[in-house]
């Protein structure tokens, strides 16, 4: 199965990602292809989900941030089809303890944001990487993924 | 954990999310671990006239056991630190002050004692100060709290009203009750020997007991518009900002010899220049260090001390100081959070109802 999908990653003509053998990857069937989607994450807790067949990441807060902030009962999101800059503050996700704000992992239009999140904060403690997703942001120069960390160099910052 | 006055504290307990533990203390009840607190006795003839001059509060006419909220002075009327002092008897006190200002305040009060007992004031008695090292002080709190310490005494807990102390016996160990706490609700500080304090805490965290953390001890206060000394109280103001007159003796407004009393009596007799208030904002939590305009952005009136998204009420609170003329209960004003000014207003405090055992 493992060498399936290797051959599968293969065929396909991978944008110049440098993904590493270690990056967590994973596919996802949608109507009709396959996409290849890249995990990647920032020091400062925050991760991005990229599908290379359609250039939009998904940004999330890692199970990590999600565990030291406590109960999240606040999200602040960026306005739909504003243009962001890698490392801007885009948002802020509230615990009643601490506020924390939240960077633009990579530089893009924002296409949509989560608004679950405005009725079930919630969602961010329970399923951060999922159900918690805070927005999607096309991405201007989706070589920017490569900067960011891999599962591994993100789980070293953690235990560091 | 994290570090706080030089402990390591637990935020919360186990897998007790914060705002799971503080509804448990407004709903049921919590044990907060306060033991890094400063517990002191002040003994001696004068010590009711000492610590007269050391706060605003009428001590001598206070009855005994029962309990005054204070304020340490400084010259200038700024708050050195706030207090809680029980009387004991004329010539015995017991307060509690905080531990982030423990080295401040154990100095100010050997300063100051060495002054009074060396002067004429002490002639019919020198004060004595003794410091309770290493003795546990906990905090039970909540709206069960009465009835699950009732189970382990004999004592009518009924009679002890809030404000009131005494000297109770619980599962075999006599400890001193203070009625009151740091949370809005009903509730208990006990202070506990130090080699009593780990049977008595367990015994008094038992189910429905929870223990609870300094973060839902944060919120809870919050919402009980409660001061945290070092964001809402400091050096340079004085209690006639923070809203804190009322810890003032009535016989002492005009005449009261103590530390401070000039500036004071400027305040209240000018009024303050910027006061304490509550605030409850709209869109995002208001959180200390966050700027207070007037409606329209322009003028900065004031800053947010404390602010968090409230438990109980799901609505941002927080409390802060603004330019007088800007504190009166409905004044529109607008706080700055991540760049955006969001809306709020002045908002009486407590946020909650308090619920304390007036018998």
């Amino acid at each position: 199965m493992f060498s399936a999908i290797r051959s599968a990653a293969r065929v396909r003509a991978l944008p110049p990602l440098g993904i590493a053998k270690t990056s967590f990857i994973s596919f996802r069937l949608a109507p009709g292809y396959r996409t290849l989607v890249t995990t990647r994450y920032t020091q400062e807790h925050e991760a991005v989900a990229f599908d290379d067949a359609t250039g939009v990441g998904t940004v999330s807060i890692t199970d990590h941030a999600q565990e030291s902030l406590g109960d999240v009962v606040f999200v602040e999101l960026p306005a739909i089809g504003s243009r962001v800059g890698k490392g801007d503050q885009i948002g802020a996700v509230e615990s009643v303890k601490a506020a924390s704000d939240i960077y633009a992992p990579v530089s893009g239009e924002v296409l949509e944001v989560n608004e679950r999140l405005n009725d079930e904060p919630g969602l961010l403690n329970r399923s951060p990487q999922n159900d918690g997703w805070l927005c999607k942001i096309k991405l201007a120069n989706p070589s920017e993924m490569e900067a960011l960390l891999t599962a591994e160099g993100y789980k070293e910052v953690c235990d560091s | 954990m994290v570090p706080f006055a030089g402990y390591a504290m637990p935020l919360s307990y186990g897998s007790v999310g914060q705002v799971a533990s503080h509804n448990h203390v407004r709903t049921s009840a919590g044990l907060f671990d306060v033991g890094h607190m400063v517990q002191s006795n002040f003994r001696g003839v004068t010590a009711a006239a000492f610590l007269e001059w050391l706060t605003p509060s009428s001590l001598k006419s206070l009855s005994p056991y029962s309990s005054a909220l204070s304020v340490i002075l400084n010259e200038n009327g700024g708050i050195i630190d706030d207090t809680v002092i029980t009387k004991h008897s004329d010539d015995a006190f017991y307060v509690v002050t905080n531990a982030g200002r423990r080295d401040r305040d154990l100095a100010w009060f050997r300063q100051k004692l060495e002054e009074w007992n060396s002067g004429e004031q002490a002639k019919d008695g020198k004060v004595e100060h003794e410091v309770l090292e290493d003795w546990g002080l906990v905090a039970l709190q909540g709206p069960q709290a009465a009835e699950y310490l009732q189970k382990s005494t004999s004592f009518d807990l009924a009679k002890l009203t809030f404000g009131k102390s005494a000297y109770v016996t619980i599962g075999g160990f006599t400890l001193h009750v203070a009625r009151g706490g740091y949370t809005g609700e009903d509730g208990f500080e006990i202070s506990i020997p130090p080699s009593q304090t780990v049977d008595v805490v367990q015994l008094l965290s038992q189910s429905p007991v929870q223990l609870a953390g300094l973060g839902a001890r944060d919120s809870l206060r919050l919402e009980a518009g409660m001061c945290l000394y070092g964001n809402d109280l400091d050096e340079d103001t004085s209690p006639v900002e923070a809203g804190l007159s009322w810890v003032i003796g009535k016989d002492r407004k005009e005449s009261g010899n103590f530390i401070g009393a000039d500036s004071l009596r400027k305040h209240l007799k000018d009024g303050p220049p910027r006061r304490r208030v509550g605030l409850v904002v709209e869109g995002a939590p208001a959180r200390q260090g966050a700027q207070i305009f007037a409606p329209s952005g322009k003028d900065m009136i004031g800053k947010v001390t404390s602010g968090i998204p409230s438990p109980t009420l799901n609505k941002n609170i927080a409390m802060g100081y603004v330019l007088s003329g800007w504190h009166k209960k409905g004044t529109e004003v607008e706080v700055d959070v991540r760049n955006k000014l969001r809306k709020a207003v002045v908002t009486p405090m407590p946020f909650i109802k308090p619920n304390y055992w007036r018998g």
